[in-house]
């Protein structure tokens, strides 16, 4: 076993707690006031009976959370951003798998791909999904179009993506995994070229093809980065309300709403700040349960 | 077991350059440890690879036990390859990394435990069936990858430096490791290094490559005693053969040849040696200086000797050479040719 | 992984369409961006015209109509400062934080740096009400000074955490190099690791930018005349006349707004790629 010598504290390090206080503590003062403080008079509101416009406030107790719990567009909501988070990151992971494979070896024109795969992540979200909105329109669909055209409907009959139920939920799901693909496809692709070439070929000399070695060496070995990337993905699809603002606003008859959407609907639409504010708390266990499985990824990429 | 044989294989990466490989050709005998050897970029280990079935040939044909594979994937050519960081599955444990190779050609399920622990009994690793790649040390992942390598019983071994991530002291144990697994198996065998010691130590044969050619394939003792130019001359051997042009040839002779003439008898070729530098090794002496006098005066020529305490910085000596160990070497093509009256004065 | 499959030909076919199918899916809304904004309406809202083709002349009326009749270059200069400004802000909340907690604070920087980069998981759905009644307390409702109050607490949390990564993977002994030739702690900072970590604080800058431009909740809840807004909630709401969509004009929009931030990223990619994985790819 090589022996190595331990390696030299550097200096300063435990000499200087007053500069190091002094250089992070405006950043972590700025987090207080302006994360911890308003987090807290989000459950401050929860409890009372804010509204816009009152000057008021009295203490309601759990008045809020019981008529919420009571209010079946709550639970769509509720619903709606279990299947929106959960069912796009699964069309999320599987293509942006098949995608960071594709992706992999080099060639020709290979930036300009990778410049187009990435649109629908890097162009700000509302306009993505204003792009969806126009592509999804009752009347002037070019997929409608094509459809029509392919025979697949009569003239004028084509589904109204955005106007009925089921539909509107599977655009939403839709233009959500369209706009994560890109980010955990390049996410993954790092995790893949972080993979040292010898492995995949000690696979194909030990006899196994390509489907194997994808799926019970290369992708296992990936199980840091790839929890990253659903880590991540899930947080970004589950706090979002701007897909669902700009495609739906939460209709038709609230049921593409959505936690986030709900909360905006009747936080500051509705002007109930109390019931907007418990709606949106209602996000909080889930990103606990997100933030707890970040630290166990970050602890162990510690210890490694 | 297999004979590998290349024939006239070449591979080129880049249009219109010189290729890694140039126009190859051997065959391996049976059961034998053929070492590849060269210094880095001379092609070894994309030769070792095209037998492999990693790089495809840019032109001429690999044939394992008789068939031509330039066409067959690896998985298919029944060869085992051990791989520099020895590749192993980190994700999986060493059971498993073991198993995987049967896995992967579909061998029952109810015959993986047995097998599995047959190489591993081989290798003495079978307390180490559980634990993880990273939890082992350097020698014990070598003799898990040679487990995997053995498992599925293949006609030929290929090994890709496998001792040189290991540090100097575990080395060389790890080599005698090695040499101990080949008797016990048997099989033939292809081993590429940089590391002339480790050549000669391990090879049963040499195949001495620069720049994509060979230069020489011969026993350890032809590539030393017997080399087939200067290059094969210069590499083997540390320090390497002193060599000076004189008259029209190349004339050659290892340091150790090269020694204080009262210790020497018989034929030799009297030279005088002026010490500019020792250096006292424990074992030997490496002695470094030039030559006084004749045609090779101001010649630096080196000495390797068991005792040199009494040699003076500075001072000169005389020192000789048996005539019978100088090599001749034509100018011109670097090619060995036979013995030549050569005047030293 | 490099390894030349023997069955080529096959491979490279089924990679050629993969990559095709998920380029149309993917691309193809700012396609349309394209086509859309260059029709004339009356080809645009015709039925029975195909879509994919131009059944009429290609126009510059949509342009014109948004760059003269719209906010919509007030709008990309509302970005822009809000843009400039949280920028600024970040960087000087953020590199001396990454810096401090990277080399100063030890184990507990590091502990620090976990909650710090905790409180990025906080979104803004959940914040947006409150900020909206503290903006309201502030008197900012309706300036563009509530987003730079408020989008820091984004881009901070975020590059702290990317500048960390990128400090500590700088050699310690360059810093014990300059202290010994003379210069203090902080000097050393300044006058060391900054001129060396341009290309992290770049990449902090140009993410930074992206997020205030992809911003939309907060722009939403916090403003509300038509002159202030931002790209991403204006062109949404105040390109709609009623009910009605002025789709030529939107897709140009859209088109206009999206590409520049587009390009910014595609640059500094690798990096921020690195900024998310620096934990886990080890």
């Amino acid at each position: 076993m090589a022996i190595t010598s331990a390696p030299v504290k550097s200096v300063g390090a435990s000499q200087s707690p007053f500069l190091s206080t002094a250089m992070f503590a405006p950043a972590v003062l700025y987090i207080l006031l302006l994360v911890g403080g308003p987090f807290l008079l989000a459950i401050f509101y929860a409890f009372s009976d804010a509204r816009i416009g009152n000057t008021e406030l009295h203490y309601v107790g759990l008045e809020n959370f019981r008529s919420i719990l009571q209010s079946p567009s709550f639970r769509i909501a509720i619903r709606n951003s279990l299947i929106f988070t959960i069912g796009s990151q699964i069309v999320v992971i599987v293509s942006a798998n098949i995608l960071a494979i594709a992706l992999e070896s080099a060639f020709r024109g290979r930036g300009f791909i990778r410049f187009l795969i990435l649109l629908p992540w890097v162009a700000p979200i509302s306009l993505g999904a204003i792009g969806w909105k126009w592509l999804l329109d009752s009347i002037y669909s070019v997929i409608s179009w094509v459809l029509v055209a392919l025979h697949f409907f009569k003239p004028f009959s084509a589904p109204m993506w955005l106007g009925e139920p089921q539909l509107a939920i599977a655009s939403v799901l839709l233009v959500h995994s369209w706009r994560i693909i890109p980010f955990s496809t390049v996410i993954l692709l790092a995790g893949r070229t972080a993979i040292p070439k010898d492995i995949p070929e000690a696979a194909a000399v030990d006899g196994a093809g390509f489907w194997r070695t994808q799926l019970q060496i290369v992708i296992p070995m990936m199980r840091p980065i790839l929890s990253v990337a659903v880590l991540f993905g899930l947080i970004f699809t589950f706090t979002d309300m701007t897909v669902v603002y700009i495609l739906t606003a939460g209709g038709p008859f609230d049921s593409t709403q959505t936690l986030p959407s709900l909360a905006f609907t009747m936080g500051i639409q509705g002007s109930d700040l109390a019931a907007g504010a418990a709606i949106s708390l209602f996000l909080v266990p889930l990103l606990v349960i997100l933030a707890y499985f970040m630290l166990r990824l970050a602890r162990r990429a510690e210890v490694s | 077991m297999a004979v590998v044989q290349t024939r006239n294989l070449t591979k080129v990466f880049k249009e219109g350059h010189l290729g890694a490989v140039n126009n190859v050709s051997f065959e391996t005998r049976e059961g034998e440890f053929l070492v590849f050897l060269g210094p880095s970029g001379s092609g070894k280990t994309t030769l070792l690879r095209m037998i492999a079935g990693l790089e495809t040939p840019t032109s001429g044909d690999i044939l394992i036990g008789g068939q031509v594979v330039n066409h067959l994937s690896p998985r298919d050519r029944r060869i085992a390859m051990v791989f520099q960081s020895y590749a192993l599955y980190p994700h999986l444990s060493v059971y498993k990394n073991i198993a995987f190779p049967l896995k992967a050609q579909k061998v029952p399920k109810d015959q993986h435990r047995q097998k599995v622990e047959w190489a591993a009994g081989l290798l003495g690793i079978g307390a180490l069936l559980e634990r993880k790649p990273r939890e082992l040390s350097g020698g014990e992942r070598q003799r898990v990858a040679l487990a995997r390598a053995i498992v599925r019983e293949p006609a030929v071994f290929l090994l890709d430096e496998p001792l040189s991530n290991l540090d100097a002291k575990l080395r060389a144990s790890a080599r005698e490791e090695l040499e101990r697994f080949h008797r016990s198996v048997g099989t033939t065998s292809i081993y590429v290094t940089h590391d002339q010691v480790e050549a000669m130590a391990m090879g049963d044969r040499i195949l001495v490559l620069n720049k994509g050619v060979v230069h020489q394939l011969g026993s350890p003792t032809a590539v030393y005693d017997d080399p087939a130019d200067t290059f094969v001359a210069t590499f083997l051997g540390s320090p390497p053969m002193n060599l000076a042009e004189l008259n029209e040839v190349i004339v050659g002779f290892r340091p150790e040849h090269f020694l204080p003439s009262v210790n020497v008898t018989g034929e030799t070729v009297p030279l005088r040696f002026k010490v500019e530098n020792t250096e006292y090794l424990g074992s030997e002496w490496i002695v470094s200086g030039t030559l006084v006098g004749g045609k090779l005066d101001s010649k630096k020529v080196v000495s390797r000797l068991p005792n040199a305490q009494h040699l003076q910085l500075g001072g000169v000596y005389d020192f000789v050479v048996p005539t019978r160990t100088l090599k001749f070497f034509d100018r011109t093509s670097q090619k060995r040719v036979a013995a030549k009256d050569v005047t030293w004065q | 992984m490099s390894l030349e499959l023997s069955h080529g030909l096959l491979s490279k076919l089924v990679r050629a369409s993969v990559l095709a199918v998920f380029t149309v899916l993917l691309a193809f809304p700012f396609y349309w961006m394209v086509i859309t904004s260059f029709k004339q309406n009356v080809d645009l809202y015709t039925m029975e015209n195909n879509p994919f083709l131009f059944n009429a002349k290609p126009t510059l009326a949509h342009l014109k109509f948004l760059f003269s009749e719209t906010r919509f270059v007030r709008w990309l200069g509302n970005t822009a400062f809000v843009g400039i400004v949280v920028v600024a802000i970040t960087l000087v909340l953020a590199v001396p934080a990454a810096y401090a907690l990277a080399r100063l604070a030890g184990r507990w920087g590091e502990r620090l740096g976990i909650a710090i980069f905790l409180t990025y998981l906080v979104p803004p759905t959940l914040l947006f009400i409150p900020l909206s009644r503290v903006i309201a307390f502030l008197g900012l409702q309706d300036s563009l000074w509530a987003l730079i109050l408020a989008y820091p607490t984004f881009t901070v949390p975020f590059s702290i955490w990317l500048l960390m990564g990128f400090f500590k993977s700088i050699p310690r002994e360059l810093e014990d190099a300059a202290m010994v030739d003379g210069l203090t702690r902080f000097g050393a900072f300044l006058k060391l690791m900054i001129p060396i970590s341009t290309s992290g604080i770049l990449t902090v800058v140009i993410f930074a930018f992206t997020l205030v431009t992809q911003e939309f909740v907060y722009a939403l809840t916090f403003i509300s005349s038509e002159s202030n807004q931002m790209i991403g909630t204006g062109i949404p709401i105040f390109l709609v006349r009623g009910d009605v969509y002025y789709w030529g004009a939107l897709m140009a929009a859209c088109l206009i707004a999206s590409l520049p931030v587009a390009f910014l990223y595609n640059l500094f990619l690798d990096r921020f790629i690195a900024g998310f994985t620096v934990g886990a790819v080890k």
